[in-house]
């Protein structure tokens, strides 16, 4: 039988876009954030999170996220989101704050703000959208571009002498013991979709738990940076991009989080019980 | 109200948490690294948050985050990270965020050197940051202020949904001084245009993009509304003997409170001086400081900076009378001794360009 979808209500159901725009996203054909966007979307309805959740929009071509996603929405500058994610986080403790962060945002100009932002342990969820390209400002090469790559500031293909290797920054951020969760999925097949939104859903329920930081990588397209058709774009990931960047849970520490969180827990219990703030003692 | 000694970066993070501020994101730099480690020490302990951050760019993104939430919160550093936090600044302005920044101004260009400037007044007072924007400045010269300012800039932060700047010189900073608290605390704000994450504010939006030509410049109008609400409401400064004054003394912070030495030193060699100290430096207080060029013969502006508030002065002055300007550098502060001779005519004011 067939079954017909229907976007969830955390998924706007038109756009606040130019005239004549408003039942369409602003994303090119076969581009992945659409996709993603809903994926998340679907999420936060299937855990009741549309009233909790705060999204926070990067610069890029997903800077306009707060279109399409029915939450509290925050618009930041370029690879800060990990910090103001941090202010947000920390300010309502009870909000569910999602980062959404390019190739570039994430992996080059916010380096730092995500490598620290992960280390300290921040309970928020990241998803990162890698499409190995700068597509918002034509298609300049990204710290993920794949070697050999062409882009319009890598005209001869990337060459990792003087432009170096493709940054594997999820698997490194993996190595954070502030990390409870990271993983790799992508948008270019069927059997890959499904595994991505159990990684979304997984990164949700963590941070409903207080479990820590999570990052979901997701490979994604760029038709029209590639210089692909929409289907050899998804291909290619399938094929190629895979190689580089390999889908999978990349490391889980659920169980260590649960334990380390319990432990400061039965620790602050029992400073309070003998009257003590800490190590220093008293007030 | 009791008072209580206490160096005045400390009295900063005091009176913020008296303001009803709940969070502090710093990250150390001499001679701001008071505040940073005030805020360790007492954030904590009442419920509010405290975060080192790994840079200034971080720290002051950390504040954007938290202001986007609708809590009072602020940074401090000094003239290095105040460039790093030039682009948040921008941000925060643009997205109408309030919040307070604390520049405990050392020695520059470059990394310069930790003594007290007062270099950074373009950077701040003009607005460093990209785009059509201006930050709320208070000017404080006493630890006593380093508390009041902090108050006055929590308030007109809220008011007028902007980033205010506390641009104290390192001297200022680093002094210890008897300072008196109010009693009475602010309770942190709950503002309705804030992204809490919860179902009252699900459909606020915090941004600072604007892609239509039209709607950015509608934006930019606004802005400049309420900069100009400000500019009618906010500017203070504070005079001395100034109103017989034929030499108008004018300077801010440290050099304020020379120039209040100055003005006792020359009157009793028959010089009739006066001092004109700016506490609002944006908006600057034109109105105030034209009135009283009306009356003086001149104008001699004192600076730790190399004629950056000189300007600042001819435009309130509109050139209707001689201006100079004396400046040291570098973490030179100027005697009153020294700046006597220059009233007397023995030691020369320096040229802006030359």
């Amino acid at each position: 039988m067939a079954k017909t979808y229907t976007a969830p209500p955390t998924f706007y159901k038109t756009f606040e876009r130019k005239d004549g725009n408003q039942e369409t996203t602003h994303y090119c054909p076969g581009c992945g954030h659409g996709h993603i966007h809903k994926y998340i979307a679907e999420a936060l309805h299937d855990f009741g999170l549309q009233d909790r959740a705060i999204v926070i929009s990067p610069v890029g071509c997903s800077v306009f996220a707060y279109y399409y996603i029915d939450a509290g929405n925050v618009q930041v500058a370029h690879g800060r989101s990990p910090a103001v994610a941090t202010g947000l986080k920390r300010a309502n403790p009870d909000a569910i704050v999602v980062g959404y962060q390019g190739d570039g945002d994430l992996a080059a100009i916010g380096g730092n703000e995500i490598l620290q932002a992960a280390n300290r342990g921040e309970n928020y969820t990241v998803f990162f959208i890698n499409n190995a390209i700068y597509g918002m400002t034509g298609g300049q090469m990204a710290p993920t571009t794949l070697l050999g790559q062409r882009t319009t500031s890598s005209p001869g293909g990337r060459q990792a002498a003087g432009m170096g290797f493709p940054i594997p920054i999820t698997e490194m951020l993996a190595l954070l013991q502030g990390v409870t969760y990271a993983a790799r999925g992508t948008i270019a097949n069927p059997a890959w979709i499904g595994r991505t939104k159990a990684m979304l859903k997984r990164s949700f329920e963590l941070q409903i738990a207080g479990a820590g930081f999570s990052i979901v990588e997701v490979l994604s397209t760029c038709p029209v940076g590639w210089g692909l058709t929409p289907a050899a774009a998804m291909e290619h990931v399938t094929n190629d991009v895979v190689l580089t960047y390999p889908p999978g849970v990349i490391v889980d520490r659920t169980k260590a989080a649960a334990d380390a969180a319990a432990a400061s827990r039965a620790a602050a219990a029992a400073a309070e019980s003998s009257g003590t703030a800490g190590p220093a003692g008293g007030s | 109200m009791e008072q209580k000694l206490i160096k005045a970066n400390e009295a900063v993070v005091k009176a913020a948490i008296l303001a009803g501020c709940r969070s502090f994101y710093g990250y150390p730099i001499t001679p701001a690294s008071e505040l940073t480690e005030a805020a360790a020490n007492l954030m904590p302990k009442i419920g509010g948050t405290f975060v080192q951050a790994e840079s200034e760019t971080a720290a002051i993104n950390m504040v954007f985050g938290a202001a986007s939430a609708g809590e009072l919160t602020m940074t401090a550093s000094s003239g290095p990270g105040l460039s790093l936090m030039q682009e948040g600044i921008s941000y925060l302005a643009g997205a109408e965020l309030p919040c307070v920044i604390a520049d405990i101004m050392r020695g520059g260009p470059g990394l310069g050197n930790i003594g007290p400037e007062q270099g950074d007044y373009n950077q701040m007072v003009k607005g460093g940051g990209h785009g059509n924007y201006h930050t709320i400045v208070y000017a404080p010269a006493y630890a006593q202020e380093m508390c009041d300012f902090t108050l006055k800039a929590f308030a007109a932060a809220q008011a007028y949904r902007t980033p205010a700047i506390l641009l104290a010189d390192g001297f200022v900073g680093q002094m210890m001084e008897p300072v008196r608290f109010p009693e009475t605390a602010f309770e942190p704000p709950k503002p309705d245009w804030a992204v809490r994450g919860d179902a009252a504010t699900r459909k606020n939006l915090i941004t600072s993009i604007y892609m239509s030509h039209e709607d950015l410049e509608r934006h930019n109008r606004k802005l400049m509304a309420k900069y100009a609400r400000a500019a009618a409401a906010l500017p203070e400064h504070r005079e001395y003997l100034l109103e017989d004054a034929e030499i108008m003394l004018v300077g801010y912070g440290i050099v304020g409170r020379v120039l209040r030495s100055v003005v006792d030193l020359a009157r009793r060699e028959g010089i009739k001086a006066g001092l004109f100290r700016p506490v609002t430096l944006w908006p600057f207080p034109e109105a105030a400081l034209g009135a009283a060029a009306a009356r003086a013969k001149k104008i001699l502006v004192v600076e730790l900076s190399d004629g950056q508030l000189v300007h600042d002065v001819r435009l309130a002055a509109s050139c209707r009378l001689p201006i100079g300007y004396y400046g040291r550098q570098g973490g030179m502060v100027p005697t009153p001794i020294e700046i006597l001779e220059v009233l007397r005519g023995t030691r020369k004011e320096h040229h802006l360009y030359g």
